[in-house]
């Protein structure tokens, strides 16, 4: 039925839905599937062609090519262990020493020791680094950083160059500077997500914690830390995975030798830094296998990643 | 009348410096401030070295003229400055519509469905991927198959590869600001008659401006940066920009072939594009907070 | 106005445990409560009644010096406990929190086992003792032990709440505080927990001084031996409301016999 106004004609020309309508609505739903679908695409895509890339690598060099160090494109023998090894070492280094100086701030700017004020302002400073470019970091690391880091560096070749970490001279660029600048590249993920992980603890947990007696220290490490570590520990992984993906400022700084050593003071490389580095001027088998090196990388930074939630699920169902 | 004599003897509540639980408590306090100042540092030391390494050669010229050849004086960046400009268009233009639909898709249409659930977590391993294999994706896919009109590195490689970039943080970021928008609005508009299409272009999408915008904001302001994905796609060119199907140049590669180069002329070229890039990069980063701010007050 | 009486005919001829001299508290410049005078008596349960708003949990939290973790709050005047001002710049509140307990309206057991739960406070106040026999007797005095006795290593979280808050006072007591605070200990539980926690304040009482805060007064009347009646005015020129202590007195005379009209209005359900 149809309400006449009192003119005696339905003013409302539109009360039964026009055919038009009906199609935009039904194209637009389309349209955001195919968009929402691209990002699957492109995921397959970039798997697929890396994948692709390195099978003429892995039908010549097999699985040696993760053992073996020798990178030699005149004989056209390759193998990555150098760019793993320094993958795998630069970034757990980093987080290593980025994880006590993280979750430290972290605490310091969400558990009432200093004024708001201030708190405010660190966790900006620490956000705003975050937004600085990563060549940017590398070009300082070049000329201010590893500068000013040499004679410490050099002291701990003479006193400790018995141990084979600290076995070579420091030269410049090299693993020690990278492993700095990842460090400096990770803290704000890492303290953004502490951060964020302790501002989600109940006030009421803090609350009972202080109730019964607990100094500061003893609620953050006995109720306040062990309440929000689910997320704490899906943040460092996150971050893992960025250090071992990072690539401009340690292509920059750690000196791209394909030369294998133990040494951290020695340069070094990453799977990263060498893709950087060749892939441009790369030709024939070196690039099928770069690629297998760039597999390598992808498959590593998607275990992280999936750890990481993995963790994150099974720790929160023991909490909540 | 007030105090009765205590039934216990009596135990001073006055603070003690020397219990071990308050020294403990001082120590941890002490190294967090540490830590804290640890984190700040880096952020003032590269501050510092910028504006004063690169502020010195701020100049009329920096911004007119291109970057002299190895081994001469002078010069500027300014095709480095139009290049990232560009690119960073080329980016924002394929992936903020991409990435606004796709989270649209997500938010309104499907947001406990499979099919949403596997885009979500196509996207976070999409972020996780590291910047370099995007470069080396497009190079294999665009450059070295020469799609545009025969051409191999070009602004429009760069452009796409800073995309697939930028792409899951537009999405992830569209996401989450459409599922703040209260239900009761968007059932207030279906109810009146309107259609899902409206619904969302008029009512949802407007209210979740603001989170988009500032996500959106910060997600250009990292592209603008990125050097990885450009130094195999865009490449590098030292002369003015030849259309977005030529080699382009980009202040981020600029710095990254001039840091390297043993000419100190080239090494303070770097300097200043670092001084450029940050200004520009802090500047979108204060940007999105003042938007956040003037929307929530 | 009423509040500047000073309403402790009472409790002057009984020990008292805590004396609250002339307090204001403020959350920044807004006065939450003001210039309340009370002496709390020793083994005695004490109830806070009044209509929300009137600052009853906020004096509460200021016995053990919980609002400490709200930022801006400040207090004004002495709160005395044991002869000494526990608001004195020289004053460890984590000293005053080890000998006044408190239990929260919200449940809120550590992310810890049931044992943990209680074993943490005990720990970090020393006890030396047999920490077995310690949570054992705790659960027992808060009539939980029969329920958990059998899971003592499962989380404090897979309890029900009314099990989760006679935990939470299983805890409080573990420390051996001499007050025990109550935040509205019941607001979130069945009638059946209620009554539960209710039988045993009665004993505890033996034990410990007991104040705790309440919106329903049949509970007020249940349990306690002295009540104190909030109110809460708009002031003039100021924005909100400010609480103030109208009457504090027997139980009993407060439910049946107020001096004060409001208290009158209040108690037979006129208001609030």
């Amino acid at each position: 039925m149809v309400i006449r106004s009192e003119s005696g004609e339905d003013q409302f020309t539109l009360r039964n839905r026009p055919r038009s309508e009906r199609t935009i609505d039904v194209g637009f739903k389309l349209l955001t599937i195919v968009l929402a679908s691209l990002v699957a695409v492109v995921l397959l895509c970039i798997f697929l062609t890396v994948f692709n890339g390195a099978q003429e690598a892995m039908a010549s060099f097999g699985l040696s090519f993760l053992v073996t160090s020798g990178w030699d494109p005149v004989n056209s023998q390759y193998g990555a262990f150098t760019a793993i090894y320094g993958t795998l070492v630069s970034s757990l280094l980093a987080l290593l020493i980025a994880v006590p100086i993280s979750l430290g701030t972290a605490i310091f700017i969400t558990e009432n020791l200093i004024p708001r004020n201030l708190r405010e302002v660190i966790g900006m400073m620490v956000e705003l680094l975050a937004a600085i470019p990563s060549v940017v970091l590398g070009l300082w690391a070049i000329f201010v950083m590893e500068p000013l880091l040499r004679p410490f560096l050099q002291f701990l070749y003479q006193s400790l160059g018995w141990f084979p970490l600290f076995s070579s001279p420091p030269q410049g660029p090299g693993m020690a500077p990278a492993v700095l600048i990842l460090v400096v590249m990770i803290l704000p993920i890492m303290t953004a997500i502490s951060r964020d992980a302790l501002n989600q603890v109940p006030m009421e947990l803090r609350q009972g914690a202080y109730g019964v007696g607990s100094t500061r220290w003893i609620a953050i490490f006995n109720v306040i830390l062990p309440a929000a570590i689910s997320s704490i520990i899906g943040g460092v992984m996150l971050a893992l995975g960025r250090a071992m993906g990072e690539t401009m400022a340690v292509t920059m700084i750690i000196g791209n030798s394909t030369n294998f050593s133990w040494s951290l003071l020695a340069p070094g490389n990453t799977i990263s830094a060498m893709l950087a580095n060749q892939f441009g001027e790369a030709d024939g088998i070196q690039v099928s296998a770069l690629l297998y090196a760039a597999l390598i990388l992808m498959v590593l930074t998607f275990a992280v990643n999936i750890l990481a939630q993995w963790i994150v699920g099974k720790f929160s169902l023991k909490y909540n | 009348m007030t105090l009765a004599t205590p039934a216990l003897p009596s135990r001073s509540l006055h603070f003690n410096p020397q219990l071990k639980r308050n020294r403990t408590d001082k120590i941890f306090t002490s190294i967090a401030a540490l830590f804290s100042l640890i984190a700040v540092m880096p952020l003032l030391l590269v501050l510092v070295y910028v504006l004063i390494q690169g502020g010195k050669l701020i100049s009329v010229s920096l911004f007119t003229q291109l970057p002299p050849a190895p081994g001469l004086e002078g010069g500027g960046i300014a095709n480095a400055i139009i290049g990232t400009f560009v690119v960073t268009l080329v980016a924002s233009l394929i992936a903020i519509p991409v990435g606004v639909g796709g989270g649209i898709f997500l938010a309104e249409y499907s947001s406990s469905g499979w099919f949403a659930q596997f885009i979500r977590v196509g996207n976070d391993i999409l972020a996780g991927v590291p910047s370099i294999i995007c470069g080396v994706f497009v190079y294999s896919a665009i450059v070295a198959t020469r799609v545009f009109f025969g051409q191999s590195y070009s602004a429009m490689a760069g452009g796409m590869a800073l995309a697939v970039l930028m792409l899951p943080t537009v999405i992830k970021t569209t996401d989450e600001a459409l599922k703040l928008v209260p239900q009761e609005l968007s059932w207030g508009a279906i109810g009146v008659g309107a259609s899902k299409f409206v619904t969302i272009t008029r009512i949802t999408l407007p209210s979740a401006f603001t989170p988009i915008a500032t996500g959106v904001v910060l997600a250009i302001a990292r592209a603008a940066g990125e050097t990885a994905p450009l130094i195999f796609t865009a490449l590098f060119s030292p002369f003015w920009p030849e259309g977005l199907f030529n080699p382009i140049a980009s202040m981020s590669v600029l710095i990254f072939n001039f840091a390297i180069m043993p000419y100190e002329a080239q090494n303070s070229l770097a300097w200043a594009a670092s001084f450029v890039l940050v200004m520009l990069i802090l500047g979108a980063n204060l940007l999105a907070r003042f938007i956040r701010r003037f929307a929530s007050s | 106005m009423t509040s500047t009486l000073k309403p402790a005919s009472t409790s002057s001829t009984l020990p008292s445990c805590l004396s609250l001299e002339n307090v204001t508290i403020s959350y920044g410049s807004f006065e939450a409560v003001r210039d309340v005078y009370m002496d709390i008596p020793r083994n005695k349960v004490t109830a806070f009644i009044g209509p929300s708003g009137c600052g009853k949990s906020t004096v509460l939290r200021a016995l053990n010096r919980m609002n400490d973790l709200i930022e801006g709050c400040s207090l004004r005047g002495r709160v005395v406990f044991d002869g000494q001002d526990m608001y004195a710049r020289e004053v460890d509140p984590v000293e005053v929190r080890r000998r006044i307990g408190m239990v929260f309206q919200k449940p809120n057991p550590f992310p810890k086992s049931i044992y943990e739960n209680i074993a943490f406070g005990a720990r970090i106040n020393g006890y030396k003792g047999d920490m077995d026999e310690l949570v054992e007797r705790s659960l027992r005095k808060a009539a939980i032990w029969d329920e958990t006795k059998d899971k003592l290593k499962e989380s404090g979280n897979a309890l029900s709440g009314g099990q989760q808050q006679r935990l939470c006072i299983a805890r409080a007591i573990a420390v051996e505080p001499e007050v025990i605070l109550m935040d509205e200990p019941c607001s979130a539980l069945d009638p059946i927990s209620t009554l539960k926690i209710e039988e045993m304040m009665h004993e505890l009482k033996k034990s410990f001084t007991i104040v705790i805060v309440t919106h329903n007064m049949q509970q007020a009347v249940r349990v306690s031996d002295y009540t104190a009646f909030f109110n809460a005015e708009a002031v003039e020129g100021g924005s909100g409301k400010i609480g103030y202590l109208v009457e504090f007195n027997d139980t009993e005379r407060i439910f049946n016999s107020p001096v004060q009209q409001a208290t009158q209005d209040y108690v037979t359900g006129r208001f609030g």
